[in-house]
């Protein structure tokens, strides 16, 4: 009603347009700042410094080295590969547990909706470390999770799968992926969540009028509506999983590192400052590529 | 510089010394470390411009900032875990608390130093950048104090405020090769690093040689070695009869091998820095090389941790008091260091951190408060024991560059 009031006096809107074109860059400008001093400049000194060459003793000089592009590569595939497969296993266990918690919360929490979200949120009141901490306890050697693994034989399963190397749970492939699966759960539940809330459910209802099954229905209704959600979800959960260096430093063994961890040491303990950025930059270009595909195939212009 | 090697330990006249106990131990640590005057060299073929404060030939001094001592009384102290007495309730450190009420100096005792490499890369743009580390004083084992005194990022010490450290320094310790004189540095504790297990963990196996703790297979995946690699080096060149003290490039590559194929064969849990403490007490790690005074600390918590110096050798270090370049509270940390290098307050000390004191008089205090510690030979080692301690030599630029980026590649990928 208010627009259709406006609209008769549309007149004087025009002229005052003009005036106020510096607002959107006044809008943008924090942001664009913010982006110049932590993304733009960073990505530039690193860009840089991977062309270095030098030792940490007579100091690093820029030579354009491009070389050290190709050694990082050829020594670090493994890992890179293995933290993609890692994130990506992390990734989709993530959605299978979130979906169906957020689906709860979204539409059958009813009173509780609330205080279910808070309590997906509540772990992240402590730090990364200090929770990915808790997992080492969880999963010790000597304590109830692990010896009800092995009474159950879920040890051997896991063992036949090569995600653990001996009978215990920690310090293995399988300790790594469900660090990452629980750290990175949150960012797929809440995403999810939002886009399961919007979801008008007398649409479900209509498909059931169409005598659709329950199956059909979220087949055909409900995931397509959520995928904004899952697109979004997989991406906040993959992207920094795959960079992840604490999960695979306290809950793996030598054979799980991952590239994050790899860039870590190469940055504070062999201060191979070339090295290390090189990696990071190949790192990061692999996650580009990844996502891009991703998303193109996914689809996502034409539902967010 | 590789032609730098430590006296040698079974020679007549080394075993003669040795009867004298410690120090003589002491006087064959100082003769390994070539590292000092290697790193000259470096610092001479250097022309870069990069990051750090080298470029001429000599070793540049450290700046001194304005000593705010007077007017601050605090004093930053960044150390290893563990490293400390604490009190039965573990909420105070007496030793600093009795400091304090004497001088009036408030200590800041942080425990952020794991790992020299990482340590190092934590503080070395700061320094490298002229800027203050926030800390007065921290304690840097013999090889990295001697890259620091050369990169000129430690600042000489005045002895007019550590007369106890000037007479009551072991004498063996007082003229290392790393530094001369003692003018940078003072040690802060010595030990051994060895085999420890947990009986509990290794199903009541004891776990003496590092051929067992690296191939063992009730062992596989609970292994886990230290960063420091002269340490864990150290121990598989001895076990492969070699002397880290004088040993080649194919020894080098024929102990990274053995490590390697542990490696490989997934028999390794991980590399750790001084982390490796709970993991040993709670039996997720079954077996570790480790430092002495960790594990007979650790032993009050659990008797079933068991400490074994192996029998083809192990080797010894110092961690040393170094003040970095514009610390702001240079007299305090001075203060700090006299504090200690009293016998009975380092006594105090010791029976608590069980690591071999370089204070004199200190056995003789030990046996006031705990005859049974001063009678362990790893705090106070006998003959016997000594004779199977090693140190590693000092490497070249070349080597230090080589072996630790391969070193680094083993532990980290």
């Amino acid at each position: 009603m208010a627009e259709v009031a406006l609209g008769t006096g549309g007149a004087p809107a025009r002229p005052r347009r003009r005036h106020v074109g510096w607002v959107p860059y006044a809008l943008l400008a924090p942001g664009l700042l913010w982006l110049l001093v932590f993304f733009a400049a960073p990505m530039f000194t690193l860009g840089s410094q991977s062309l270095q060459e030098g030792n940490v003793f007579d100091g690093y000089v820029f030579t354009g080295n491009v070389s050290v592009y190709a050694d990082a590569l050829q020594k670090y595939w493994p890992h890179l590969l293995r933290s993609v497969g890692y994130a990506g296993a992390a990734t989709v266990f993530a959605l299978l547990l979130a979906y169906p918690l957020a689906y709860v919360i979204a539409q059958k929490a009813g009173r509780f909706q609330n205080l279910m979200l808070v309590l997906v949120v509540a772990p992240f009141f402590t730090s990364f470390l200090i929770r990915t901490l808790a997992w080492r306890t969880i999963l010790s050697d000597t304590g109830p999770v692990t010896e009800l693994a092995q009474r159950l034989h879920i040890t051997d399963l896991l063992q036949a799968a090569n995600l653990i190397n001996n009978d215990t749970l920690l310090s293995s492939k399988f300790a790594v992926i469900a660090g990452l699966t629980y750290n990175f759960l949150p960012f797929m539940i809440l995403p999810l969540y939002a886009s399961l809330d919007r979801l008008d459910h007398r649409l479900v209802e209509a498909a059931e009028d169409l005598y659709a099954s329950p199956f059909q229905a979220f087949r055909h209704v409900t995931w397509p509506m959520s995928l904004p959600g899952v697109v979004a979800g997989t991406l906040l959960t993959f992207i920094p999983a795959a960079g992840d260096y604490i999960n695979s430093r306290l809950l793996g063994n030598t054979q799980t590192i991952m590239i994050g961890q790899v860039i870590d040491t190469q940055f504070l303990r062999v201060l191979d400052y070339p090295l290390a950025a090189a990696l990071s930059f190949v790192l990061l270009l692999l996650i580009l590529a990844l996502v891009t595909t991703y998303v193109r195939r996914a689809g996502t212009e034409e539902l967010v | 510089m590789t032609d730098r090697h430590p006296l040698d330990l079974t020679s007549p006249a080394t075993r003669a010394a040795l009867s004298r106990g410690l120090t003589t131990r002491r006087a064959v640590m100082a003769g390994a470390f070539g590292i000092g005057a290697s790193l000259s060299l470096a610092a001479c073929g250097s022309e870069g411009t990069g990051g750090g404060t080298t470029g001429g030939g000599a070793a540049p001094t450290a700046k001194a900032a304005q000593d705010l001592s007077d007017t601050e009384k605090v004093v930053n102290w960044s150390n290893w875990t563990q490293y400390i007495d604490v009190s039965e309730d573990e909420k105070s450190r007496p030793s600093l608390d009795a400091f304090t009420k004497e001088t009036g100096i408030e200590v800041n005792y942080t425990e952020d130093y794991n790992d020299n490499d990482e340590f190092y890369a934590k503080v070395r743009p700061l320094l490298a950048a002229g800027e203050d580390t926030g800390r007065d004083v921290w304690c840097s084992t013999d090889w990295m104090v001697a890259r620091l005194i050369q990169q000129g990022y430690v600042q000489e010490l005045d002895y007019g405020n550590i007369p106890n450290g000037q007479a009551n320094l072991v004498e063996s310790l007082k003229d290392v090769e790393f530094d001369p004189g003692r003018k940078f540095s003072l040690p802060w504790q010595s030990g051994f690093a060895g085999i420890a297990y947990n009986l509990d963990a290794t199903g009541g196996k004891k776990i003496e040689s590092m051929t067992q703790l690296l191939t063992d297979p009730a062992l596989k995946g609970k292994v886990t070695l230290l960063t420091e690699m002269r340490d864990t080096l150290g121990l598989v060149l001895l076990e492969l009869g070699k002397d880290p003290a004088n040993f080649t490039d194919a020894d080098f590559e024929a102990a990274m091998d053995m490590l390697r194929k542990a490696k490989d064969s997934g028999q390794l849990k991980g590399f750790t820095g001084n982390d490796y403490t709970d993991g040993l007490t709670k039996g997720d790690i079954a077996a570790c090389v480790a430092w002495t005074g960790d594990i007979v600390q650790l032993q009050f918590e659990n008797e079933a941790v068991q400490y074994a110096l192996p029998e083809a050798g192990f080797t010894l270090w110092s961690d040393n008091f170094v003040i970095p370049a514009l610390a702001k509270h240079k007299k305090n940390a001075e203060t700090l260091i006299n504090y200690y290098y009293q016998p009975a307050v380092m006594a105090e000390v010791e029976a608590w951190v069980n690591y071999i004191p370089p204070v004199q008089g200190t056995r003789e205090e030990l046996e006031k408060i705990d005859a049974e510690l001063a009678g362990n030979e790893l705090i106070v080692p006998s003959d016997e024991v000594l004779q199977g301690a090693h140190v590693f030599r000092g490497l070249t630029a070349e080597e230090e560059q080589k072996y630790s980026s391969e070193f680094a590649d083993l532990t980290a990928s």
